[in-house]
């Protein structure tokens, strides 16, 4: 248990998606203006992630790693290439049944996240999530644990951004740096700050 | 002829990815510490991007544009397996530092924005160069900072050493923020800062604007 609960904090705060490995920053950046729309895709951007790194988890280990076939009678066939292209695949069809479960049975979720859900097909820190459960070997019980955290870590790096822009309407900026360049040292000021949990390990 | 030629050089200034149209941040952050691996990113960014756009342009005219996005998708990721294969043959301990990011240029919004946006609605050549132009300009990004952060953070370029450093009997005590992740940060918001101080109009427009004070100084105290 402890293990798990590590590893949870790990990818919330230490290895933020966002602020540590710069993860997903197109939509970071742009749907950051507003408190409201940021918790919206924070929580679709946590679900989904949850879904989807354990999915891919499963499909990599049984279905592509090198050796992984060997229950079907290929013991040597190695898939592990064509990981990029069924990651993609899963994360898009997840995103697209959840749209369709959502609009079906929970209607009010799914008018407040509306626009974002088929966004969240082409944020990278959804790929980044599956690709570095891949790259460190996390079984099915840990990708759990980590979509979920890297999900979590996500949505509150663009919460706190929201409530930091939202503050910052009313602040004087230099003409030229108005808008997408203040935002970008707002970032690196937070990321700063998330730097502190660098040396916490666990 | 001249279309080519624009759709060639706009996006390396005027109508700049990352500075203007806010695309592709994710990896300009992250590969840059080092030249050499900000290099091959480039070179492979842009690869991609030309070779996506000339294909989903070839065949613009047979998707159905109900499950284009689907087709686009596969398209770019067969071609970034090409490339991740490539470097895991040729260069191998620069794939080893790009890591995830190699595979995360299928989410790059930079191939997928030039995809959606360019090529399915000019023809194949054009849409070539538009995307070659379009990789230049990330390329112009990247590079500037990754020039900037390998320079002052460790003294070096491409590996090779430019200022000696204090550790090795040299006079140049390297800036370690530089070499950490914030620092892209900054680094990306003031070429922002300067690009638009040079070219105004590219500021976005302001939600709301702030009337100013008109109180005294008396009224105030």
């Amino acid at each position: 248990m402890e293990h798990y609960i590590s590893l949870f904090v790990r990818s919330v705060f230490i290895e933020n998606m966002a602020l540590a490995f710069f993860l997903g920053m197109c939509t970071f950046l742009a749907i950051s203006k507003k408190i409201q729309a940021a918790i919206g895709l924070g929580i679709a951007v946590i679900v989904v992630m949850a879904l989807t790194v354990p999915v891919n988890s499963l499909i990599y280990n049984h279905l592509l790693r090198e050796g992984a076939l060997a229950w079907a009678g290929y013991p040597d066939v190695d898939l592990s290439f064509l990981g990029l292209l069924s990651y993609i695949g899963v994360i898009a069809a997840i995103v697209q049944i959840m749209e369709m479960v959502l609009d079906k049975y929970v209607p009010a979720l799914y008018n407040a996240l509306g626009v974002f859900l088929p966004l969240i097909t082409v944020n990278c820190a959804i790929m980044g999530g599956s690709l570095f459960m891949v790259e460190r070997d996390y079984g099915f019980a840990d990708s759990v644990v980590y979509g979920a955290g890297a999900g979590t870590g996500w949505a509150l790096a663009i919460v706190a951004l929201a409530g930091i822009r939202e503050k910052l309407k009313y602040s004087d900026v230099p003409e030229g740096l108005r808008g997408l360049g203040i935002t970008f040292i707002t970032v690196g000021l937070m990321s700063l700050g998330f730097m502190s949990f660098g040396g916490i390990d666990l | 002829m001249s279309t080519m030629r624009e759709a060639l050089s706009k996006p390396i200034l005027q109508n700049n990815p990352i500075a203007l149209q806010i695309l592709g941040i994710c990896s300009a952050l992250a590969v840059t510490s080092s030249l050499k691996v900000t290099l091959v990113m480039c070179i492979s960014v842009t690869l991609v991007t030309a070779c996506s756009s000339f294909a989903v342009s070839l065949i613009r005219k047979q998707i159905p544009s109900s499950i284009r996005i689907i087709v686009q998708m596969v398209i770019i990721a067969s071609l970034v397996i090409v490339v991740d294969q490539l470097l895991k043959a040729y260069a191998f301990a620069i794939s080893k530092q790009l890591s995830v990011f190699v595979g995360l240029i299928i989410t790059n919004c930079i191939v997928m924005g030039r995809a959606e946006g360019y090529a399915m609605k000019n023809p194949p050549l054009a849409s070539f160069v538009d995307g070659i132009g379009n990789g230049l300009g990330y390329s112009v990004v990247l590079m500037s900072i990754a020039v900037v952060r390998e320079l002052l953070g460790s003294g070096k370029l491409f590996g090779y050493e430019i200022l000696p450093l204090i550790t090795d009997g040299g006079w140049y005590v390297p800036n370690g923020l530089l070499l950490l992740p914030p620092s892209a940060f900054f680094l990306i918001g003031i070429f922002i800062w300067v690009l638009r101080s040079a070219k105004p109009d590219q500021v976005e427009k302001e939600e709301f604007k702030i009337t100013k004070n008109t109180r005294s100084v008396k009224e105030a105290f």
